[in-house]
C-alpha cells in the first residue's frame, strides 16, 4: 500500500479527564501518535479504554485537557466558528451509536443534503443533489429512492449506519475518523462497503482512523494498527506485526479472546 | 407526530384534565354571549343576596293569575314564614306554661300552631318573663294570626284627586302567576356579592382575566427561561456563568417576595391585569431556566448535535434544530406549569391586596379579596368566595392533570 | 434433537409496517419457528432484512406503525398474537418473553441509578414490591450472574461499555422469562466483554433463569459459538435454518452460502485475499417479488427463479432452506465454484 511520508495528524501528550474528585476518570492518557496521510489506522482496545474520547478530542468536539494536537505539521487552531468550520471540511466523522446519530425529527434527506451544502453544492440542481445521493447510497448497498423521505427511526441499525458512511462519499473528507462504523452491518455489505472505502481512499489519499474491537476488520484493512488499554497505546506498530506477532500481553489477551470457529474458543478465560 | 399525539389523548388523565380545562374554556367564552351585562355592573342594592330566582314583584301583580288547589299551600307558606328562632321561642313559652316538652316537636308545623292556639293566652301570668319578651309573645301571636288568616290580599292604589286608597283588585291565597309571564325575572344561581353584583357573571368575567393574565404570564416566564436556559446550556463556560449568576441571584430572593415588592411599588394606580401578568411573568423564570438548562446539557453532547456541527451548522441553527424539538415536549410542561403557577401567584397577590387595581376588571384573587374585606367567610355568605375557590381549584387541577399526563406519555418510566 | 418442550412456538408470522404514506412495509413474511427449551436459535442475515422486526413482532406487542397481519405465537402453547397490547405489557413482556433492543445499553436513562430502572421494571409487574426488596432481588441476581452489586447504585455513564450490556441483559431476566431475545447485544462491545456476554447467556440457560435463547447478530463467529442452531433470514424471510455447524460449515442456500464466505479470521494472509461479496441490493420489502427474493443477486440463477414461488424445502432433522435447487444441485454448483 502507498505509504507517503507526510504526517497528517498527530497528537503529542494528549490526555482527557472526565469529571473531577471522586468521579474523576482517566479516560485519555498522554498518547503520542502520529497518522499519516492515506493511511488506514485502526485503533484497538476493550470497551472503555478511551477511543471514542480521543477520536472526540481529534474531532474537536470535547476540549482536550492537556497535550497538543498537530494538523497538517502545525499546531491546530479552531479557536474561532470559522476555522472550526474549516476544519471540519477535512476531518469527518462517522459515530459509533448509528441510533443517536441522527436528528429524529429531520428527514434523513437532510443528512446527505447537509454535504452536498457543505462541499459547496447548495446551488445545484435538485436532480444532480438527487443523482449524487443516489450515487452515495450505492456506494453502500442501499438505495436512494427506497429511503428519501423517510425518518431515521423508520430504517433498520445497518440503514442507519451505512448512510452515515454514505455521508463520507460526499464529503470526501482528508481524514476519516470511523469508530465502529460496521458494527451493525452484515458480514456481506461489510465487506463491499469497505472495498468502496479503501478505493475512495486511495482515489482521494484519504486518511481513515478505524476505530474497531473486531481484529479481524482491522487485520484486513488497516496498515498500522493502534492497541488501547486505559487511555494508553500500549503497542503500536504494522498490522502484520501487531496482530500476528503481538508482543504486549495486552494484545496477545485480545487476540485470543476473538470468537474462533475453527477452534475450540475458551470461554474459561474471562 | 400524529401517533405521539394519538398516545398522549389516549392517556386518561390528560383526557380529563384537557375535558375539565376545555369545558371552563368554553364556558368562560360562551356565557357572556348569553349574559352579555358588564361583569362589575351593581345590580343589587345591599349586599349578600342569596343565590336563587327573582321574581320582580310588581310585575306579577300585573300577571295573569291562574288557580291552583294546591294541598298544604297554606301549611307551607306559614313554615316558610315561621323562622326557626319563632319556634323555639314558642317552645320556650309553651314550656314555661307547663306543657311537657316532650309533646312539642317543633318542626311539626301543624302541631306547633294547634298547640299554639289552644293554649297561648297573652294575659297568662309566665314565671321568669321579662315586659319586652311578652311584647315580643304579643307580636308573634299577632302576626301568626295574620298568617293564618285566610282572606285574600288587597291591591290598593292612591287616587290622584283625593289622595285616598282605593281598592283596585285582590289576591287570593290560592292564585298563582306563571314565572315565564312575569316580565322581569333574573336568575342568580350565585347570588350577588358585597357590592351587589351578579356573583356568576363576575366569576366567568374574572375566571377569563385570570386565565388571560395566567398565559401571559406563563408565556413571559416560558420565553426567558427558555432562551435563556438554551444559551446557558448549549454555549456554556462565560455565557452560563453570567446566566447562572442571574439565576442564583432570583433564586435566593424567593419570588414571591419579589413580586410582593414590585407590585407595591408600581402603586394601585398603575397595577392593570396586564401589568401584574407581566411582573409575575418577570419573576417567575428562574426554574424554567435550571430545568432547560439541565436538559440542554444533557443533549449537547448527544450524537446527532455533534454531526450537526460537523455539518458546518451555525450556533443558532443547532439550537433551533437539533436542540429545541428535543425539549419541545419538556417546555410545553413547563408551559402549563408556569400558566397554572401564574393564575394562582395573582390570586396570592390579589388576596393581600396588591393585585390589579379593582376599577375595571375582576380577577379571581379580587374576587377572593373582596370576599373576604367583607368578611363573606364569617357572615356564612360561601356564595361570594366558595364557587371562586373551586374554579381556582379546577383550573390549576386540570391544567396539573393535564401535565402528568404528558409526563407519563413523554417520559415513559419503562423505555421499551 | 426434537425431544425437549417446544417453548416458543410462530406459525406463519407476517407482520408489516405502514408507512406514513400508507404504503405497507412487509418486513417478516410468513416466518415459521420453533425453539425447544434448553436450546438457542441464532438470527442472522442481510441487515434490513426484518431480524428486529422479528423479534418485536415475536412479543407480541404491536404499536403503530408496526402491525400484526396473520400467523400465531404460542408461547408454551398459549397463543399471544391476539391478545390486547395492555395484556401483553402487562402479562407477557418480561415474564414470558424479554427483549433486549438494539443499542439498548445507550438507552439507559443517564440521569437514573441502576436500581432505579430496576424498581421501575418490577413494580409494572408486582406493585407492592418495596424498595429494600426489590433491591435484595436485584442484588442475589447480581451476584449470582458475577456482576459486583456496587453496579446498582452507579449511574450508565460511570459504567463501561461490557458492564452496562450485562446491567442491560440481568435487567432483562429479573422476572425469569421463559424466552429471552437479544437484539445485537455484542456489536458494541470488544471480544472481552462479548466473551463475558457469552459466558453470561451461558450461565442463564444453565441455570434455568431463562428457558431459551434467540440471539441476532452479525457477528457470525460468534453466533456460531454461542448457538445450536442458526437461521439466516432474507428480505423477510426464513431462507436457511439449520444447526450451527452446518450453518456455518455447510450452508444451502446461496446467500448463506456468501454470508459465510465474508467472515473474517484474523490469520496470516487475509490481507491479500479481496473477500467475497454478493453485488446488489435486497429487494424493496413494499412490493417484493413473486419469485425468489435473491434471484436477482444469485449466481445461479435460472429464469424459473424469478417466476415461481420458492417454498421452505426440509431435508433430515429439522433442516430447512429456500431454493428451488436440490441440496446436491446445490453443493455441485458450489463445487464448480
Ligand atoms: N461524558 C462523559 N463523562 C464522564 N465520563 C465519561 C464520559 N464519556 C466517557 N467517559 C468515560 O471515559 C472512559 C472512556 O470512554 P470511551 O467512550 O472513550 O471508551 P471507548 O473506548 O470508546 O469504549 P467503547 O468501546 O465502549 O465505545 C470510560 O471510562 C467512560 O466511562
Ligand atoms: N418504522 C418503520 N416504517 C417503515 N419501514 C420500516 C420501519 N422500521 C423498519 N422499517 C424497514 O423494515 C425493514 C426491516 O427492518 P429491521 O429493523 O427489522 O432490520 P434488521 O434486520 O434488524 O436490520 P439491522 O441488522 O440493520 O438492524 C427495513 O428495510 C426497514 O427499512
Ligand atoms: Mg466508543
Ligand atoms: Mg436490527
Amino acid at each position: 500500500m502507498v505509504k507517503s511520508k507526510d504526517v497528517c495528524l498527530s497528537g503529542a501528550g494528549l490526555t482527557k479527564v472526565y469529571g473531577f474528585g471522586r468521579t474523576r476518570t482517566l479516560a485519555v492518557d498522554h498518547v503520542d501518535f502520529s497518522f499519516y496521510e492515506g493511511e488506514v489506522v485502526s485503533i484497538v482496545g476493550e470497551s472503555g479504554s478511551g477511543k471514542t474520547t480521543l477520536a472526540k478530542m481529534l474531532l474537536g468536539l470535547t476540549n482536550v485537557t492537556e497535550g497538543e494536537i498537530y494538523f497538517q505539521g502545525e499546531k491546530r487552531d479552531i479557536s474561532t466558528q470559522r476555522k472550526r468550520r474549516e476544519y471540519w471540511k477535512n476531518t469527518q466523522a462517522i459515530f459509533q451509536d448509528p441510533f443517536s446519530s441522527y436528528n429524529i425529527f429531520n428527514k434523513i434527506d437532510t443528512v446527505l443534503l447537509d454535504c452536498i451544502n457543505m462541499r459547496g453544492g447548495r446551488g445545484f440542481s435538485r436532480e444532480r443533489k438527487f443523482e449524487m445521493m443516489t450515487e452515495a447510497c450505492s456506494f453502500v448497498n442501499l438505495k436512494f429512492e427506497e429511503l428519501t423521505n423517510k425518518y431515521p427511526f423508520e430504517l433498520s441499525g445497518g440503514q442507519m449506519q451505512r448512510l452515515m458512511i454514505a455521508r463520507v462519499f460526499l464529503l470526501k473528507p482528508k481524514i476519516l475518523l470511523a469508530d465502529e462504523p460496521t458494527s451493525m452491518i452484515d458480514a456481506c455489505s461489510r465487506a463491499t462497503i469497505l472495498d468502496m472505502l479503501m478505493q475512495l481512499r486511495s482515489e482521494i489519499g484519504m486518511t481513515i482512523i478505524f476505530i474497531t474491537h473486531d481484529i479481524g476488520l482491522a487485520y484486513y484493512v488497516s496498515d498500522s494498527v493502534y492497541i488501547m488499554e486505559h487511555g494508553k497505546f500500549v503497542e503500536s506498530g504494522s498490522a502484520d506485526q501487531v496482530i500476528l506477532h503481538p508482543k504486549a500481553a495486552y494484545t496477545q489477551r485480545l487476540i485470543n479472546d476473538v470468537p474462533k470457529i475453527y477452534e475450540e474458543w475458551d470461554l474459561s478465560t474471562v | 407526530m400524529k401517533h405521539t399525539f394519538r398516545q398522549v389523548f389516549r392517556s386518561g388523565k390528560f383526557v380529563v384534565g384537557f375535558s375539565i380545562f376545555v369545558a371552563i374554556l368554553l364556558i368562560v367564552f360562551i356565557y357572556p354571549l348569553i349574559v352579555p351585562d358588564p361583569p362589575l355592573a351593581i345590580i343589587a342594592q345591599g349586599t349578600f343576596f342569596e343565590p336563587g330566582i327573582y321574581v320582580n314583584a310588581y310585575d306579577s301583580i300585573g300577571a295573569s293569575k291562574y288557580t291552583l288547589n294546591l294541598e298544604g299551600a297554606a301549611a307551607k307558606r306559614i313554615a316558610s314564614k315561621l323562622k326557626a328562632e319563632d319556634r323555639l321561642a314558642m317552645k320556650d313559652w309553651l314550656v314555661a306554661y307547663g306543657i311537657a316538652e316532650a309533646d312539642i316537636d317543633i318542626e311539626n308545623t301543624e302541631q306547633l300552631l294547634d298547640l299554639w292556639a289552644k293554649n297561648y293566652d297573652s294575659k297568662a301570668k309566665v314565671a321568669g318573663m321579662t315586659n319586652a319578651k311578652r311584647n315580643y309573645y304579643v307580636r308573634l301571636n299577632t302576626s301568626l294570626q295574620g298568617l293564618l288568616a285566610t282572606e285574600a290580599a288587597v291591591i290598593a292604589a292612591k287616587n290622584v284627586e283625593t289622595g285616598a286608597l282605593e281598592e283596585k283588585g285582590k289576591i287570593a291565597q290560592s292564585e298563582y302567576v306563571n314565572v315565564g309571564q312575569v316580565a322581569n325575572v333574573r336568575f342568580l344561581p350565585l347570588g350577588t356579592d358585597n357590592f351587589g353584583r351578579d356573583v356568576l357573571t363576575e366569576l366567568v368575567a374574572a375566571a377569563r382575566v385570570s386565565l388571560q393574565i395566567g398565559f401571559v404570564a406563563g408565556i413571559i416566564a416560558t420565553l426567558i427561561g427558555l432562551t435563556l436556559g438554551l444559551l446557558a446550556g448549549y454555549i456554556g463556560g462565560r455565557v452560563d456563568d453570567i446566566i447562572m449568576f442571574f439565576t442564583n441571584l432570583f433564586t435566593v430572593i424567593p419570588s414571591f417576595v419579589m413580586l410582593i415588592l414590585i407590585s407595591f411599588s408600581i402603586g394601585q394606580e398603575h397595577r392593570g391585569a396586564f401589568t401584574v401578568a407581566m411582573v409575575i411573568g418577570f419573576t417567575s423564570w428562574v426554574w424554567t431556566t435550571r430545568a432547560v438548562r439541565a436538559q440542554v446539557i444533557s443533549l449537547r453532547n448527544r450524537d446527532h448535535v455533534n454531526l450537526s456541527k460537523l455539518s458546518g451548522h451555525s450556533i443558532v441553527y443547532i439550537i433551533l434544530n437539533d436542540i429545541l424539538p428535543y425539549i419541545a415536549s419538556y417546555v410545553v410542561m413547563a408551559l402549563i406549569l408556569q400558566i397554572s403557577s401564574g393564575i394562582l401567584a395573582e390570586a396570592g397577590l390579589s388576596i393581600l391586596g396588591l393585585g390589579p387595581r379593582t376599577t375595571d376588571v375582576p380577577t379571581l384573587g379580587l374576587m377572593m379579596n373582596w370576599a373576604m374585606i367583607y368578611q363573606a367567610h364569617i357572615l356564612g355568605k360561601w356564595w361570594a368566595y366558595f364557587p371562586v375557590l373551586i374554579t381556582i381549584a379546577l383550573i390549576t387541577f386540570s391544567m396539573n392533570l393535564m401535565n402528568t399526563g404528558l409526563d407519563q406519555v413523554f417520559n415513559p418510566a419503562l423505555r421499551d | 434433537m426434537d425431544m425437549g418442550k417446544t417453548i416458543l412456538e410462530v406459525n406463519e408470522l407476517t407482520t408489516r409496517y405502514i408507512t406514513r404514506f400508507g404504503e405497507s412495509v412487509y418486513a417478516v413474511d410468513h416466518v415459521s419457528l420453533k425453539v425447544e427449551e434448553g436450546k438457542s436459535l441464532g438470527i442472522a442475515g442481510e441487515s434490513g432484512c426484518g431480524k428486529s422486526t422479528l423479534a418485536l413482532s415475536l412479543m407480541g406487542y404491536y404499536f403503530p406503525p408496526l402491525h400484526y397481519m396473520s400467523g400465531a405465537i404460542l408461547i408454551d402453547g398459549r397463543n399471544i398474537s391476539g391478545m390486547n397490547p395492555d395484556d401483553v405489557r402487562k402479562l407477557i413482556l418480561g415474564k414470558e418473553i424479554a427483549y433486549i433492543p438494539q443499542a439498548a445499553m445507550n438507552a439507559l436513562n443517564p440521569t437514573q441509578k441502576v436500581i432505579r430502572f430496576i424498581e421501575d421494571v418490577i413494580q409494572v409487574h408486582d406493585y407492592g414490591a418495596t424498595k429494600r426488596d426489590i433491591y435484595e432481588r436485584a442484588r442475589a441476581l447480581f451476584e449470582k450472574l458475577g456482576l459486583p452489586a456496587s453496579v446498582l447504585e452507579k449511574y450508565p455513564v460511570e459504567l463501561s461499555g461490557g458492564m452496562k450490556q450485562r446491567t442491560v441483559i440481568a435487567i432483562s431476566v429479573l422476572l425469569s422469562p421463559k424466552v429471552l431475545i437479544a437484539d445485537e447485544p455484542s456489536s458494541a462491545l470488544d471480544v472481552t466483554s462479548q466473551k463475558m456476554v457469552i459466558k453470561m447467556f451461558r450461565q442463564l440457560m444453565n441455570d434455568g433463569l431463562i428457558g431459551s435463547l434467540i440471539f441476532i447478530t452479525h457477528e457470525l463467529p460468534l453466533l456460531y459459538n454461542v448457538t445450536d442452531d442458526i437461521m439466516v433470514m432474507y428480505a423477510g424471510q426464513i431462507v436457511e435454518r439449520a444447526n450451527a455447524k452446518a450453518a456455518v460449515f455447510d450452508p444451502l442456500h446461496p446467500y448463506s452460502k456468501g454470508l459465510m464466505g465474508s467472515i473474517i479470521v484474523p490469520e496470516e494472509g487475509l490481507r491479500n485475499v479481496k473477500l467475497a461479496a454478493i453485488p446488489g441490493v435486497p429487494p424493496n420489502l413494499k412490493n417484493p417479488p413473486s419469485g425468489c427474493r435473491f434471484a436477482e443477486r444469485c449466481k445461479y440463477v435460472t429464469p424459473e427463479c424469478r417466476v415461481t414461488t420458492v417454498n421452505l424445502r426440509e431435508i433430515e432433522d429439522g433442516r430447512t432452506y429456500r431454493c428451488i435447487f436440490s441440496e446436491n444441485e446445490l453443493r455441485e454448483a458450489y463445487q464448480n465454484g
